[in-house]
C-alpha cells in the first residue's frame, strides 16, 4: 500500500508512510464507529417509536418510556434488577475475596487447583450452569432436595432454585472465579511489607488480615463490586430460566419477553434496553473514576517478590475443606449432574434402578438430530470467522494505538473498547433494530450474527493484542529499521513472529466465547441459522433434558480443550488470562 | 564527516501541548572520530541521536553525512531510517528474541539481499571480531548481558555502516563488565575507524572514550571540546558540576590581566583563570576540583601562581585509594582529595594550596 501511494505521488517516503497510517487509522475508526455507535443510535431512535404494523406506520411517541417507567411493574422491575445484581455481585465478591486471600496469603493445601477454577465460567456456559443447578435444586426434581427428603424422610422442600435467592446463588457462584481473579490482582499489587510490619508490631494473623490486608484491599474490592454488578445486571440466562417461570422479572428477561410476545414490542424493549445501558454505564463510569482515585491510594511497588505465606497450622484442614466444598458446588456437582442425566433415557434421580437403565441413547439422539450438522457448522463458521476478523481488526487498531503517535488514537481505543458495556441482549436488540430498518439483506442470515459477535468480542481482541504489542519493545522494531528493513519487512520478520503467541491465544479465546454466545444470538437467529447455544436453549424450551445434557457435556469438553490450548499459548507468552 | 546544523525537535504530548527536546543543536564529527553527547536524563541527547538515526523527525535543521543531506527542513528532505545505512546499538540492545545469534547478525545482510555464502562469511568474521564465534547457534536470549551487548554491536557493524550510533550501550551492565566493555568498544571503534556518536549520562565513559564531547543541558549544547578541555576548562557552572565533582567559591572580580584574574572571595583574594571577555566587578563562581586542592600540615611557600589559605578539618572519609577531606575556611566548606597517608584529625588546622591554573572563574548568570 505504501508503494501504491508512493508511486501515485512522488513524495518523500515519510509522507507516504504518514498517509498510509492515516488511511489505516481512518478506515479502522470508520469501521469501529460503525460497529459500536450506529446500532446504539438506532436503539435510541427506536425507543421513541410506536410498533410498526401492516396498516399503521411507526410514529414518534414517549409511550415506551411511559410504559417502561410509570407502569405498575416499573418499581418492581427496577428493584428486582438491582436486588439480583447486587446480591449476585456481593456473593461473588465475598467468595472471590475469601478464596483469593486463602490462595495468596496462606498455606492452604491444593492451592495449585485454584487457578484451574478461573476457567470455569469460560468452559461452562451460563445456560448449562443454570440448567445443572435446576437439576440439583429445583423443588420437584432437584437431586439435593430428593436426597435430603429421602435421608430425613420428609416432604419438605429444602431448596427452591426458582426464587430470588436461587437466582443470586447461581449467578454469584458462576462469576465468583472472576471476583477471585480481580481480588488476586489486588492482593498481589499490595506491598507485602505493610503486612509484615503489622506482624512485627505484634498483630495476630486474623488481626493483620482484618485491620491491614482487607483495609488496603477495600478500594479494589469496591471497584470489583461495581464491575461484578455491571456484569450481573446484564446476565440473561439465570433470570430467564429461573426468574421467568415464577414471575420474577429483571430488565434482561423483560427485554426478551417484550420481543417474544405478539405483536412484538420493539419500542418497549428498546426503552428497557436504554435503561439497562444507563445502569451499566453508571456502574462502569464510577468504577473507572474509582480506579483513578484508588491509584493515588494504591500501594503498588512493582516488586516481583511474593509475600510470606501465613502458616495456618491445623486450621489449614478447615480451609482445605472450604475449598473442596467450593470446588464441589462450582465444578463437580454441576458437571456430574449433566453427565448423569445425559446417560439416562428420561430424566430421573440416581438410584440402582436408574443406574441399570444407563445408555448412550441421548448422545445418539442429539447426533442424529436433523439440524445438528447445520447447527454445529454454523457455530464453527461463526466462531472461526469472528475470531479471525476480531484478531485482524484489533491488531490493526492496537498497533495504531500503541505504536503510532497519531492524534485521536485514544479515542479509537475507547470506541473499540466500548462494546464492553453493551449487554449481549441489548447489542442483539440494537443490531436487530438497525438492520431491520436499514435493509441491506443481512437480516436472517449468519452475517447479522457475525456482526454482533464481531462487535461484542472486539474489546477482547484489543486486550490480547495491546498486551502482546506492549510487550514488544519499541527498539526491536527500530533496530530492524536501522538494519535497513522497510516497514513491511520489519512487520513481517519482526513484529508478526513476536506477536504470534498472543494472536493465537486471543484467537482461541474469541473462538471459545463465540461458541458459547447466547444472549445476542437469541434475538438474531432464524430457522437455519441456529447455533449450538441456541440449540441448547431450544432443547430446554422443549423439555428435552437428557438430550440437552448430552449436548452440554460434549460442548463443555470441546470448550475445555480449546481453553487449555489457549492457556498453553498464553503462558508461553506470559499474558494473563482474561 | 557528519554535520548537524540548527537542529530543533519537539514532541507533541498526548493531549495538545509540546515538549522542546532539542534546541538549536549544531556540531560536526570528523570521519573516524568518536563524538559523545553527554548530559543528564531529559537533556535531549537521546532525541538528538534518534533524529540522526531518522527514528525521530526533527522540526527544523539540517543533517548531512559526507556531504549528502539526510535531513533538511529547508529543502524538505527526510531519508527514512532504513535507507540511511547507520548502525545503531540501543540501550536495551533490542536483540530479537525469536532469532538465534547468527540470524540476528545476518538480518541486516538478508535485508540487503546478499548471497547466502557472503552473508555466512561476513557474519562469521564479525562474530569473531566480538568474540562470539562459539555462540553461533545459541538462542540470543540465552546470552549474558555482556554477550548481548557485543551481539548488538556485531549486528550494527556487519552492514559496514557509514555512521555508528550508540545509545547508552553500557548502562545495563554491572560496574566491572562496564569497564571491560568500554575498553573493548574503544578498541573496535579505533580499529574499524568508525565515525561514531555515543550518548551517555556517565561522565567517566565520556571522558575515557571520546575524541570530542558535547555537554547538553535542557535541550541545548552547552560546551563542545576534547575531554581535557571539558574537564579542565568548563565554560559554565553546569558543565563544571556535571562533569566530575567540584567546589564552587563565589566572589567578585577585582582585576583582569590576560588569561588571569583576581577574585575577592570569602577565602581572601584568589588568583584564577579567566575566559575571554571577563570583566572587572563581575560576579563569578570559582571552580576548583577536589584533586586540585592540595593539603599540607605545614604552611606551603606562597608563590605567584598559587593560592594558599588556612582551614580547619571538619571530617574525612576513607575511600581506599584516597581520602575525602571536608575542610572549612570560615563559612565555606571545601572538598579535597588527599593521599591516604595524610592523617590530620578533625578539628585540627590544615593548609590549602590551589594553583591559579586550576581555579576557573565562571561567570554567574
Amino acid at each position: 500500500m505504501t508503494d501504491l501511494v508512493g508511486s501515485l505521488a512522488p513524495r518523500p517516503l515519510l509522507a507516504a508512510h504518514v498517509e498510509f497510517k492515516g488511511v489505516l487509522i481512518g478506515l479502522s475508526i470508520a469501521l469501529v464507529a460503525w460497529l459500536a455507535l450506529v446500532p446504539l443510535a438506532f436503539l435510541l431512535w427506536q425507543s421513541f417509536l410506536t410498533p410498526q404494523t401492516a396498516n399503521a406506520p411507526a410514529h414518534f411517541t414517549l409511550q415506551n418510556f411511559r410504559d417502561a417507567y410509570f407502569s405498575a411493574e416499573t418499581a418492581s422491575l427496577f428493584l428486582n434488577s438491582v436486588r439480583f445484581a447486587t446480591g449476585a455481585a456481593g456473593l461473588a465478591l465475598f467468595l472471590g475475596t475469601a478464596l483469593a486471600w486463602l490462595n495468596e496469603r496462606t498455606n492452604t493445601p491444593f492451592k495449585s487447583l485454584f487457578f484451574a477454577l478461573t476457567i470455569i465460567p469460560l468452559v461452562i456456559p451460563g445456560i448449562l450452569f443454570t440448567v445443572s443447578w435446576i437439576m440439583l435444586a429445583s423443588p420437584k426434581i432437584g437431586l439435593i432436595n430428593l436426597a435430603l427428603q429421602k435421608l430425613l424422610d420428609t416432604e419438605t422442600v429444602f431448596l427452591d432454585i426458582y426464587s430470588m435467592p436461587g437466582m443470586i446463588w447461581v449467578d454469584g457462584l458462576h462469576y465468583s472465579p472472576m471476583a477471585f481473579l480481580l481480588m488476586t490482582a489486588a492482593f498481589r499489587s499490595m506491598d507485602p511489607s505493610l503486612e509484615e510490619q503489622a506482624a512485627m508490631s505484634g498483630a495476630s494473623l486474623l488481626q493483620t488480615a482484618r485491620r491491614i490486608t482487607l483495609k488496603l484491599a477495600w478500594p479494589a474490592a469496591l471497584g470489583s463490586l461495581l464491575i461484578l454488578f455491571a456484569r450481573s445486571v446484564e446476565s440473561f440466562e439465570v433470570p430467564a430460566l429461573l426468574g421467568l417461570p415464577v414471575g420474577i422479572h429483571v430488565y434482561t428477561s423483560s427485554i426478551y419477553q417484550a420481543i417474544h410476545q405478539y405483536p412484538s414490542q420493539v419500542g418497549l424493549a428498546s426503552a428497557y434496553a436504554v435503561t439497562l445501558l444507563l445502569l451499566i454505564s453508571i456502574a462502569v463510569y464510577s468504577q473507572s473514576r474509582f480506579a483513578q482515585e484508588e491509584s493515588r491510594y494504591s500501594t503498588v511497588t512493582g516488586k516481583g517478590f511474593r509475600p510470606r505465606t501465613i502458616d495456618l497450622g491445623r486450621w489449614r484442614y478447615l480451609t482445605a475443606g472450604i475449598f473442596i466444598l467450593y470446588f464441589l458446588v462450582i465444578v463437580l456437582l454441576p458437571f456430574l449432574v449433566l453427565v448423569w442425566s445425559s446417560l439416562q433415557r428420561f430424566y430421573s434421580a440416581p438410584s440402582w434402578a436408574a443406574l441399570s437403565r444407563m445408555s448412550l441413547d441421548s448422545y445418539r439422539a442429539v447426533l442424529s438430530y436433523p439440524q445438528f450438522g447445520q447447527t454445529v457448522w454454523n457455530s464453527f463458521v461463526l466462531a472461526l470467522g469472528t475470531a479471525t476478523a476480531v484478531m485482524l481488526l484489533s491488531a490493526t487498531i492496537a498497533w495504531t494505538v500503541v505504536r503510532t503517535k497519531l492524534r485521536g488514537r485514544w479515542l479509537l481505543d475507547n470506541i473499540a473498547s466500548m462494546p464492553l458495556v453493551f449487554p449481549g441482549l441489548v447489542l442483539g436488540l440494537a443490531i436487530m433494530v438497525c438492520y431491520l430498518s436499514m435493509d441491506i439483506g443481512i437480516y436472517g442470515t449468519l452475517w447479522i450474527m457475525f456482526i454482533a459477535y464481531l462487535t461484542r468480542f472486539l474489546p477482547y481482541g484489543m486486550r490480547y493484542n495491546s498486551a502482546a504489542m506492549l510487550q514488544i519493545h519499541k527498539e526491536l522494531e527500530e533496530s530492524a529499521a536501522m538494519s535497513g528493513a522497510s516497514w513491511s519487512m520489519s512487520f513481517r520478520r519482526i513484529v508478526l513472529p513476536l506477536l504470534k503467541p498472543g494472536l493465537v491465544a486471543g484467537f482461541i479465546y474469541v473462538t471459545v466465547v463465540s461458541i458459547r454466545e447466547l444472549s445476542s444470538s437469541i434475538l438474531l437467529y432464524s430457522p437455519g441459522t441456529e447455533v449450538v447455544s441456541i440449540m441448547i436453549w431450544e432443547l430446554w424450551q422443549n423439555g428435552q433434558y437428557v438430550e440437552l445434557s448430552a449436548l452440554g457435556v460434549m460442548l463443555i469438553l470441546v470448550l475445555f480443550c480449546l481453553v487449555m490450548l489457549a492457556q498453553l499459548f498464553a503462558r508461553q507468552f506470559g499474558i494473563a488470562e482474561a | 564527516m557528519l554535520t548537524v546544523r540548527g537542529l530543533f525537535t519537539e514532541y507533541a504530548t498526548e493531549r495538545g501541548g509540546s515538549v522542546k527536546a532539542a534546541q538549536d543543536v549544531s556540531f560536526e564529527v570528523p570521519r573516524g572520530k568518536l563524538f559523545t553527547l553527554l548530559g543528564p536524563s531529559g537533556c535531549g541527547k537521546t532525541t538528538t541521536l534518534r533524529s540522526i538515526a531518522g527514528l525521530e523527525k526533527p522540526t527544523a535543521g539540517e543533517i548531512e553525512i559526507d556531504g549528502r543531506a539526510i535531513y533538511s527542513s529547508s529543502r524538505g528532505i527526510f531519508v527514512a531510517p532504513n535507507k540511511r545505512n547507520f548502525g545503531m546499538v540501543f540501550q536495551s540492545y533490542a536483540i530479537w528474541p525469536h532469532m538465534n545469534v547468527f540470524q540476528n547478525v545476518a538480518f541486516p545482510l538478508q535485508v540487503r539481499r546478499l548471497g547466502k555464502k557472503l552473508i555466512r562469511e561476513k557474519v562469521m568474521r564479525m562474530l569473531e571480531a566480538v568474540a562470539l564465534e562459539n555462540f553461533v547457534d545459541r538462542d540470543a536470549t540465552k546470552l549474558s548481558g555482556g554477550q548481548q551487548q557485543r551481539l548488538a554491536l556485531a549486528r550494527a557493524l556487519v552492514m559496514e555502516p557509514q555512521l555508528l550510533l550508540l545509545d547508552e550501550p553500557l548502562s545495563n551492565l554491572d560496574a566491572k563488565l562496564r569497564d571491560r566493555m568500554r575498553f573493548e568498544l574503544k578498541r573496535l571503534q579505533r580499529d574499524f575507524k568508525l565515525t561514531t556518536i555515543y550518548v551517555t549520562h556517565d561522565q567517566t565513559e565520556a571522558l575515557a572514550l571520546s575524541h570530542e564531547i558535547a555537554v547538553m543541558n535542557e535541550g541545548r549544547v552547552v560546551q563542545i571540546g576534547t575531554p581535557r578541555q571539558i574537564y579542565d576548562q568548563p565554560r559554565d557552572r553546569f558543565v563544571a558540576d556535571f562533569v566530575g565533582s567540584t567546589n564552587f567559591i563565589s566572589g567578585t572580580v577585582l582585576a583582569v590581566a590576560g588569561e588571569r584574574c583576581v577574585v575577592s572571595s570569602p577565602l581572601g583574594e584568589l588568583k584564577a583563570r579567566a575566559d575571554e571577555g571577563m570583566e572587572k566587578s563581575a560576579a563569578v563562581a570559582v571552580s576548583v576540583r577536589p584533586e586540585d586542592v592540595e593539603l599540607s600540615e605545614t604552611e606551603p611557600v606562597a608563590s605567584d601562581d598559587g593560592n594558599v589559605c588556612k582551614a580547619t578539618v571538619i571530617g574525612r572519609d576513607f575511600l581506599g585509594d584516597y581520602l575525602d577531606f571536608h575542610v572549612a575556611v570560615g563559612d565555606v566548606v571545601l572538598l579535597a582529595k588527599a593521599h591516604p597517608s595524610l592523617r590530620t584529625a578533625a578539628g585540627e588546622p590544615i593548609y590549602l594550596r590551589m594553583k591559579a591554573e586550576k581555579c576557573i572563574a565562571i561567570r554567574e548568570q
